[in-house]
């Protein structure tokens, strides 16, 4: 069998490939595997044809390096890439690598291979990556993964140009233009407008589609509102910074007089509704990645022309952009640790990142800031340029965040899931309690929580 | 003869009740054991209370109410001819036989905040929407209303089969020394169908108090963690929060009260069997 190229043992480990892929029905990319083969999980992406580019990446790898490469596409519904990722762990069997959900580096890390190398040649070539990837994957002095492109995403407002000018009297285009500058009003673009426009567009039936429930799109963009006031509710360390603090009563204070303007029943909407809201026409503004406008695109065209990206508002302390990255991570109970390292630095690279991006209509964000020039976010349309300031880019004088940073990952994630910053809100404006009651059970339950590390 | 028996009990019982056990003494990163730590972390946490408070509310109120119309329906069928008595319970039988992740979808739809078509179908009438799942006390109405939707049928079958188990002879002695309705229920049906009744009230309330799926697909826990019952909540913090121990806590905090429930009304029935022999 060596006289033609092929091992007894390559040949049994491309059969052993070709069996899991059948029984496991995931796409499977065939090279000659003399190197091996790899199996990976990645997100299931909501974008249709968006997982052709890691496919597409890996059968070029997988060729060029003769290993034989088996991609498995996981969705969220349901948890079940959580629960993946958890019996993985438990059983520490499982993928070569993984993607992970934004806390999970922190989670995982003492069974995450470190992948400093990796990150050391990506930043020496493509600059810093953005702060908030490198508080997530860096956890316990090293890069517990590799921050993603695919699926990675930021949720800036998704504005309904025409009504915010009817209603509000704010040309958002002329304040954000699809251009690398900021409009002449740019600068007036702060929670406080927003509310005064959110009170306009309640007023006219279009209500702002902002949920304040326990769902990641929720906490979101509550936590880049929080930050923005400066308002956080614990140190680097932990410990609970509620007494005294006089951002996080603004804000919360803040949230609260909005809600009024929100529809009702904000409080029990999840990850869907707000693209609903903005899809069927009944509202003029939710916080999200492009993907309702490119559902919009299919389903109400007639909304999807009248859809413009733009930065979240400004605060007192600045302007934060609510960012959710995908981290993919390599067990270190794999098996071919080094091939999957060689992967994931493939797939970082700039070509691959921009097929990424590209591929999934502009939804994808590169972890690297000197990748927020694609094409794809000029191109896209209609109108024409709606996604310009999808990506966070320079002249928008903005900061990416997430919720409940500068917090020990392990702590934020518990405050994050259980989402502690909508419900201290919701308490007061639908419970009826009162500042001090609510930041009570706040501090409670953040202590609680580290309890027990 | 038994061992087969002993390695399936050892195998999907008693090991994995042991290693949650184990699971929920250790701390977070499950590298130390704490004992029963976790267990009172949990008893202060105020949301943990709630969810006592949820699970109880949610187990018993729908417990009672799938009892209550189970033995209503269970008496209408048991009066209908037997011939067209199988497609009655044929179609009464069928919310228990679809997969209740399903149902319940279909039931968040009709109960969806935004788009609602039970508030559509009020609102013709000129009855105002409710807030199905955004106010606190509909939330929790919505998802024990789908529980009962789903769990009656089993009661009313259960009851149906002990219905049909009572000697006619009885009623007609009754009936000849003038009893009521009344009566002939009290004193004849309910003591004949007490064992049925009792096994029924613990199995359902086991798996009521143990429901995942209604919860984690209706409301999510929400608004404000107040519609949590064990599971929900054991899955958000064991699984989604990435801490597995306090998750174990959680979902093994009934297990004790359960079983001490499930000791006496077991022995009841073994006590009232032994009676009867």
């Amino acid at each position: 069998m060596s006289n033609n190229g092929i091992t007894r043992r390559g040949a049994m480990r491309s059969g052993a490939g070709v069996v899991a892929a059948g029984a496991l029905g995931a796409p499977m990319v065939h090279a000659q595997g003399t190197a091996g083969s790899l199996r990976f999980a990645f997100w299931d992406h909501w974008v249709p044809g968006a997982n052709g580019a890691l496919q597409q990446l890996a059968q070029r790898w997988g060729e060029r390096n003769r290993v034989n490469m088996t991609l498995d596409f996981i969705n969220t519904t349901g948890n079940q890439l959580q629960l993946t990722i958890a019996a993985q762990a438990q059983s520490r069997s499982g993928h070569d690598g993984i993607s992970l959900l934004p806390w999970d580096p922190g989670t995982y890390a003492s069974q995450l291979e470190p992948c400093d190398d990796v990150m050391g040649r990506l930043v020496a070539k493509y600059g810093a990556v953005n702060p908030v990837a490198e508080f997530l994957g860096k956890r316990e002095g090293a890069w517990r993964g590799v921050p993603a492109t695919a699926g990675t995403q930021t949720k800036p407002a998704c504005v309904r140009f025409d009504l915010l000018q009817q209603h509000a009297g704010i040309d958002i285009r002329a304040m954000w233009p699809a251009r690398n500058e900021r409009g002449p009003t740019a600068d007036q673009w702060t929670w406080d407008t927003f509310l005064r426009a959110a009170e306009a567009c309640h007023r006219a039936g279009v209500p702002f589609g902002l949920p304040m429930g326990q769902f990641t799109d929720a906490v979101d963009w509550v936590g880049a509102l929080f930050i923005s006031y400066g308002a956080r509710i614990t140190d680097e360390r932990g410990n609970p910074t509620i007494r005294g603090n006089q951002e996080l009563r603004q804000a919360i204070d803040y949230a609260v007089r909005l809600s009024r303007f929100l529809p009702n029943d904000v409080w029990a909407w999840d990850d869907a509704s707000n693209n609903r809201a903005l899809i069927s026409g009944r509202s003029a503004l939710i916080f999200n990645p492009p993907s309702a406008w490119a559902v919009a695109k299919r389903d109400a065209p007639q909304v999807a022309e009248n859809c413009w990206t733009v930065p979240m508002p400004a605060g007192p302390r600045g302007r934060y952009l609510a960012y959710l990255p995908y981290i993919t991570g390599i067990w270190a109970f794999g098996r071919n640790k080094t091939a999957a390292k060689a992967f994931l630095e493939f797939i970082s690279e700039r070509e691959s990142a921009e097929l990424c991006s590209t591929m999934s209509q502009g939804y994808d964000i590169p972890p690297f800031l000197s990748m927020s020039d694609f094409p794809v976010w000029e191109r896209e349309g209609p109108p024409v340029g709606t996604i310009f300031n999808y990506p966070l880019k320079a002249h928008q004088q903005a900061t990416y965040s997430i919720a409940f940073s500068p917090a020990p990952p392990e702590l934020a994630q518990q405050m994050y899931i259980r989402a502690l910053n909508t419900q201290v809100i919701a308490r007061i404006a639908q419970g009826g309690e009162n500042m001090e009651t609510a930041l009570g059970w706040l501090e409670r339950e953040i202590t609680n929580m580290r309890r027990g590390g | 003869m038994t061992l087969p028996l002993i390695l399936v009990i050892g195998g999907l019982v008693a090991w994995p009740a042991g290693y949650a056990i184990y699971l929920s003494t250790l701390n977070r990163r499950m590298t130390e054991f704490i004992g029963l730590t976790n267990f009172e972390i949990l008893l202060e946490s105020d949301s943990f209370r709630m969810v006592i408070f949820q699970s109880v509310f949610f187990a018993v109120t729908a417990v009672i109410l799938k009892a209550l119309i189970g033995f209503w329906l269970a008496h209408m069928l048991h009066h209908i001819p037997t011939k067209g008595q199988r497609k009655w319970r044929g179609m009464l039988l069928v919310p228990w036989v679809i997969p209740p992740a399903l149902s319940t979808l279909g039931w968040w739809w009709m109960f969806d905040p935004s788009y609602s078509s039970i508030n559509w179908l009020l609102n013709i009438f000129a009855v105002p929407s409710v807030p199905w799942l955004g106010e606190p006390w509909w939330a929790r109405i919505s998802v024990i209303i789908v529980n009962v939707w789903y769990g009656a049928p089993f009661f009313m079958i259960m009851y149906l089969a002990a219905l049909k188990s009572v000697p006619e002879a009885l009623y007609e002695a009754a009936a000849i020394d003038g009893a009521t309705s009344w009566q002939r229920l009290r004193y004849i049906t309910l003591p004949m169908m007490r064992n049925i009744i009792s096994i029924t009230v613990l199995f359902s309330l086991i798996v009521t108090f143990a429901n995942y799926d209604i919860v984690r697909v209706l409301t999510n826990g929400g608004p404000r963690d107040l519609t949590h019952v064990f599971a929900s909540y054991a899955f958000q913090v064991g699984i989604l929060a990435g801490n597995i121990p306090r998750g174990a806590a959680v979902s093994l905090f009934m297990f004790p009260i359960l079983g001490v429930i499930a000791f006496f009304v077991l022995r009841g029935i073994n006590k009232r069997n032994r009676e009867e022999a």
